[in-house]
């Protein structure tokens, strides 16, 4: 597979090489730098080394850019670090979708075309976010799947903006994201503001609680969902009784619990990820506090379930879209998904989505120049196993329908589907 | 009332297994003088492997009580983790015995972060979820719950404590270990083998993490290859807070900071009138140690080394 | 050496050499590395800028003086935090960056003076402590303090930070100077390589200076430098705010590079990173520490290539790269550490950091070396 690099790329090492020679040669000459630096047998070796990665990255490059029937697709979320379960189900299920519209064939410009998934680790780091951007930009892809993350999605969206290439986040829910007035930026997902007042008005009108705790994981994302929530709670006429913190590493509730049951709330809502929520409820129910547990997106989750076990029974919590088992396709995705990579940890149906989003879109416009079907991607109709998916003029999904589950008998089941206002 | 008693309680709990993975940190820290930064993941390590063990013994349908389940992946949990720490000790510290200061806290980041992989490669990136098999009582208490798992870890932490301390006041291996930190040349001349004290000190201490990390998970009902670095931290600090180098000082600041947290997560709210809520509970947990510091600049319990520095 | 005035002349032209050689590949290498290995890599490039700048900050902290801070990402991020508010639509306000760096640098300074200033009875691991702690402590206020009042928006961070304009020119855009085009990446790596250099002269000049010398002297012995009439308590806390404003200084250039910032990006990890840099590279020698900066950089970017690396010689991915990368970092941080343990470019007068006990056999060569000088 490995073809000889460019011109350019033997260039490069050649001359950066004899310069490295030459200023080393100079200065060890005549600078007396000889303690600096012995060269010995880990040099070579990791010179050795480094050498070889750039090459085989070189390699890579040049080989693949020769084959005209490719499609690049860039996915990125967190591999590794806290969030990287999330971020492999994310991959996963855009892999899924790749693969087969790769196995179902897929002509554009009367061409048969192959797709070619590049999945990247943004570590969930703003940081890294950007350069992996950049790199999935220098690789040529033409849309990008991801991030994982609201603060590793907003920086680097400014860098596929500005290559004009699509992005569509599967999981990023901070308002922040499509306000930036950036035209490639989309997401599958609703955002905190649509799936916050549907809660809101869930809780008060349908649950009828009115003491209302609220406790959420200082993140982005659920700093972001509990304050819509209170917003929309305050506004139907709750009265918001404790407003408790927490963070997105802890496991140990007990002190905030504690001071929550003084308050004696109707309900506590949780504005965070499923590993907290389920500690969170176990530890709730050790307590002896009476009260419902509702959570959005990040506890409606199996995962949720499996590590609550018994106490997660009777807690509800939210996810955008409808039930996947309601859908057509959703069940057939299910199954297809368990069997290849186990159980789905939360957003790989919407990454799943937003893979056949992008390719109906350049399908629509007969082209994968990104400049040729972004405009279609704003008029994307297209009937997902997350919902029926539209975009509005900023790239949030319309209608934003947002169903809400109950645990009963150990599994979550849909109470109902509401639409919210936005 | 009865919420003071139960945030009293709550400390408690959390300060114990603080205090049991601040011991490991103490124990190497008051021979060798170095912060093992890879003791958070040996915890880690310990859950995991436990979980594995029990969740295997659950699955195949052994027959036998849940604690005597739980008992078995202790066990294996313990064996695993005396390896660890004893590898990490031969490859990544010993190396560098004589080496400038900082160089073995470089490669204490790095089996960190090794370790951390290696249980992301062997178990996966999700959560585990510990079986339901240990008793679920719950007791009042002056108006507060307690629950059976809460009681066996403080039991069994302090137990542990005082086995601890005895081994190393009155045992031959504590005196050893003591002479060691005194003076290791001089420990050599009287007949102790330093590498074997320092290699049996961070197994001891292993053994310790692997303990906390069982009690951790079986407390919350998870484990997850992250787990370690958070819960490192805050036994280190626990540990400085006490003194760093000093075993009764490791209790005392575990439990201080279990306490600390639980209080200041409940009460700053109250304290501030409303300004600062329970995001600033670190914050507050830090605060006081800063200022335990400026006071005592050694630690609670701590000798003054300041001139020997 | 026996016509020493003949070696001088010659050691001078070939300076110059080396400098003209220097300079042209410093001027040209964004233009190499995006020809040959793409823009990412000029991105990364100056990621490793800024992170030469940090890692020179905390040099000065940890290599020079001696103070082990474990908490230096709380300077990057008051300097971040300073430039993003004053210059986004946060609050409205837009001031220029020139402006804007030296407020940075400046504000990280006071904070430096305010960690410093509680601590000077403190002592090693006791320090690295409260400096963690401090650092905790800033990242805490900045991720909750969008209430009551709304002062840094909290989790949600700043967006759309103003990039550095330099005489109406935006860095952020790609623009054409004499015919040449210039990406943003391109534009920051020039201004971030100015900076740098001149952080680098200062970090030199300090070095060899009398404070310098008096930084050296409390690294070895606080009490005997104490009783040479070293004033310890300003040259302690001249040493925190120094290195504390490079990392102000580098905190605003990352918030203008980046457009935005938010909390997550200062946490503990990379305090320990920066740490990491210097160490390895070599405490209290600058051209160690610079080569530290950019390997701890450059490597786990590196590192993205082992799946390109199967596919070419396996044929397919067999580990997914995402699995290796970081445990080869580590891997490569301990292997580094055993194989050099005194830093890849040890500095010269290395003597018992922190008080070490043992002398290794690199410094006994350099201290010869040092004697026939």
């Amino acid at each position: 597979m490995l073809k000889k690099p460019t011109a350019s790329v033997g260039f490069f090492f050649t001359g950066a090489a004899f310069m490295l020679f030459g200023v080393y040669g100079i200065s060890r000459k005549y600078w007396k730098m000889e303690y600096v630096l012995k060269p010995t047998l880990i040099h070579g070796v990791l010179a050795a080394i480094i050498a070889t990665l750039l090459l085989g990255a070189c390699g890579k490059r040049d080989g693949a850019a020769k084959d005209g029937d490719v499609i690049k697709i860039g996915s990125v979320s967190p591999l590794t670090g806290p969030q990287a379960h999330l971020g492999k189900d994310n991959e996963n299920g855009a892999r899924l979708a790749v693969d087969e519209i790769n196995a179902a064939g897929l002509v554009i410009g009367g061409k048969k075309m192959h797709i070619d998934l590049i999945s990247e680790d943004d570590q969930a780091d703003p940081k890294i976010a950007t350069t992996v951007a950049q790199k999935l930009v220098d690789n040529g892809v033409v849309g990008v799947i991801g991030h994982l993350n609201s603060g590793a999605t907003i920086p680097a969206s400014t860098i596929y903006n500005n290559a004009g290439i699509p992005q569509i986040s599967p999981s990023a829910t901070a308002i922040a994201y499509t306000a930036q007035g950036y035209n490639t930026a989309f997401r599958v997902m609703t955002n905190d503001e649509q799936q916050g007042h549907v809660l809101g008005q869930y809780a008060v009108d349908k649950l009828g609680d009115k003491k209302i705790a609220i406790i959420d994981d200082r993140t982005a994302y659920g700093q972001g969902l509990a304050d819509e929530f209170a917003k929309a709670a305050k506004a139907a006429g709750a009265e918001v009784v404790a407003r408790e913190y927490t963070t997105d590493r802890s496991t140990d509730f007990m002190a905030i619990l504690t001071a929550i049951k003084a308050k004696s709330p109707d309900l506590v809502f949780f504005g965070g990820m499923d590993p907290q929520a389920a500690p969170l409820t176990k530890q709730l129910k050790q307590l002896g506090i009476n009260a419902q547990v509702l959570g959005g997106d990040g506890m409606q989750t199996p995962e949720y379930i499996k590590l609550a076990g018994a106490d997660a029974e009777g807690e509800i919590a939210s996810n955008p879209g409808l039930a996947l088992d309601a859908m057509p396709g959703g069940k057939a995705f299910k199954d297809k998904f368990t069997a290849r990579f186990g159980p789905i940890q939360n957003y790989a149906p919407y990454a799943y989505d937003a893979a056949y989003v992008l390719v109906d879109a350049m399908k629509r416009a007969n082209s994968t120049d990104p400049a040729k079907y972004l405009p279609e991607l704003r008029k994307t109709d297209y009937q997902g196993v997350t919902g029926h998916i539209r975009f509005d003029q900023k790239g949030d999904v319309t209608g934003g329908a947002v169903t809400l589950y109950q645990v009963k008998n150990g599994a979550w089941q849909p109470l109902e589907t509401v639409h919210s206002k936005q | 009332m009865d919420i003071f008693v139960q945030q009293i309680i709550n400390g408690l709990v959390l300060g114990s297994v603080y205090a049991l993975v601040a011991l490991g940190y103490t124990m190497v820290y008051g021979i060798l003088e170095l912060i093992n930064f890879a003791h958070g993941e040996v915890t880690m390590i310990g859950a995991m492997v436990s979980l594995t063990v029990i969740s295997a013994l659950v699955g195949a349908g052994v027959d036998l009580p849940g604690v005597v389940i739980v008992l078995f992946g202790l066990l294996a949990a313990i064996l695993v983790c005396m390896g660890v720490g004893f590898t990490i000790e031969r490859l990544a510290y010993r190396p560098l015995r004589n080496a400038p200061r900082l160089a073995p806290l470089i490669t204490a980041i790095g089996v960190s972060i090794v370790l951390q992989n290696i249980a992301m490669l062997i178990w996966g990136r999700q959560y585990i979820s510990f079986p339901p098999i240990l008793p679920q009582g719950r007791h009042q208490i002056l108006g507060a719950m307690i629950t059976d798992v809460q009681i066996a870890i403080l039991v069994i932490s302090v137990l542990l404590m005082l086995g601890l301390t005895l081994l190393v006041k009155k045992s031959r291996l504590g005196r050893a270990m003591r002479a060691t930190a005194q003076s290791p040349q001089i420990a050599g001349l009287m007949g102790v083998n330093a590498n074997t004290v320092i290699s049996l000190t961070f197994i001891l201490g292993s053994a310790l993490a692997a303990v906390a990390g069982v009690m951790v998970s079986a407390y919350y009902g998870l484990a997850h290859y992250y787990m370690g670095f958070l819960l490192g931290l805050k036994a280190f600090s626990a540990a400085v807070l006490g003194g760093i180098g000093n075993l009764t000082g490791a209790v005392l600041g575990g439990l201080l900071l279990g306490v600390i947290e639980s209080l200041g997560a409940g009460y700053i709210g109250d304290l501030t009138g409303g300004v600062l809520g329970s995001n600033y509970q670190d914050v507050f947990a830090f605060f006081i140690l800063i200022l335990v510091l400026l006071f005592r600049p050694s630690g609670l319990l701590g000798e003054r080394v300041g001139e020997r520095a | 050496m026996a016509s020493v005035p003949e070696t001088m002349n010659q050691k001078t032209r070939h300076a110059w050499l080396v400098f003209v050689a220097l300079g042209v590949g410093l001027a040209l290498l964004p233009f190499l590395i995006d020809a040959g290995l793409g823009r990412s890599w000029v991105r990364i490039l100056d990621l490793a800028l800024l992170y030469v700048m940090l890692a020179l900050g905390l040099n000065i902290v940890v290599g020079y003086a001696g103070l082990l801070d474990l908490g230096y990402i709380a300077f990057y991020a008051v300097g971040a935090y300073c430039y993003a508010l004053l210059a986004s639509p946060m609050f409205g306000l837009h001031l220029p960056f020139w402006a804007l760096l030296p407020l940075g640098a400046a504000v990280a300074g006071l904070f430096g003076l305010m960690l410093g200033t509680p601590t000077l009875r403190l002592r090693g691991d006791y320090l690295a402590i409260v400096t963690l702690g401090f650092g905790e402590i800033i990242r805490i206020f900045l991720n909750n303090l969008n209430a009551p009042i709304n002062i840094t928006n909290g989790p949600q961070g700043v967006n759309q930070i103003d990039p550095v304009t330099i005489a109406g020119m935006s860095l952020g855009k790609t623009q054409v100077i004499f015919g040449v085009t210039f990406s943003s990446p391109h534009l920051y790596y020039y201004l971030f390589l100015i900076l740098t250099l001149s952080v680098i002269f200062v970090s030199m000049r300090l070095q060899d200076s009398r404070i310098g010398r008096a930084w050296a002297a409390i690294r070895e012995d606080e009490v005997a430098a104490e009783a040479m009439g070293i004033n310890v308590r300003n040259i302690k806390l001249l040493a925190f705010a120094m290195g504390a404003s490079f990392g102000g200084l580098a905190g605003g250039l990352f918030a203008g590079f980046q457009g935005f910032i938010s909390p997550e990006s200062f946490n503990l990890m990379e305090s320990i990173m920066i740490l990491c840099m210097i160490v390895l590279g070599g405490m209290g020698n600058i051209p160690g520490v610079v080569l530290g900066a950019v390997l701890l950089t450059v490597l786990p970017e590196a590192l993205r290539y082992i799946g390109d690396l199967q596919r070419a010689w396996i044929g397919h991915v067999v580990v997914d790269p995402s699995d290796l990368r970081m445990l080869l970092f580590g891997f490569a941080l301990i292997l580094m550490m055993l194989f050099r343990p005194a830093g890849l470019l040890p500095s010269r007068q290395r003597k018992r950091e922190l008080g070490a006990q043992g002398a290794i056999a690199e410094q006994e060569q350099v201290s010869v070396y040092d004697a026939k000088r």
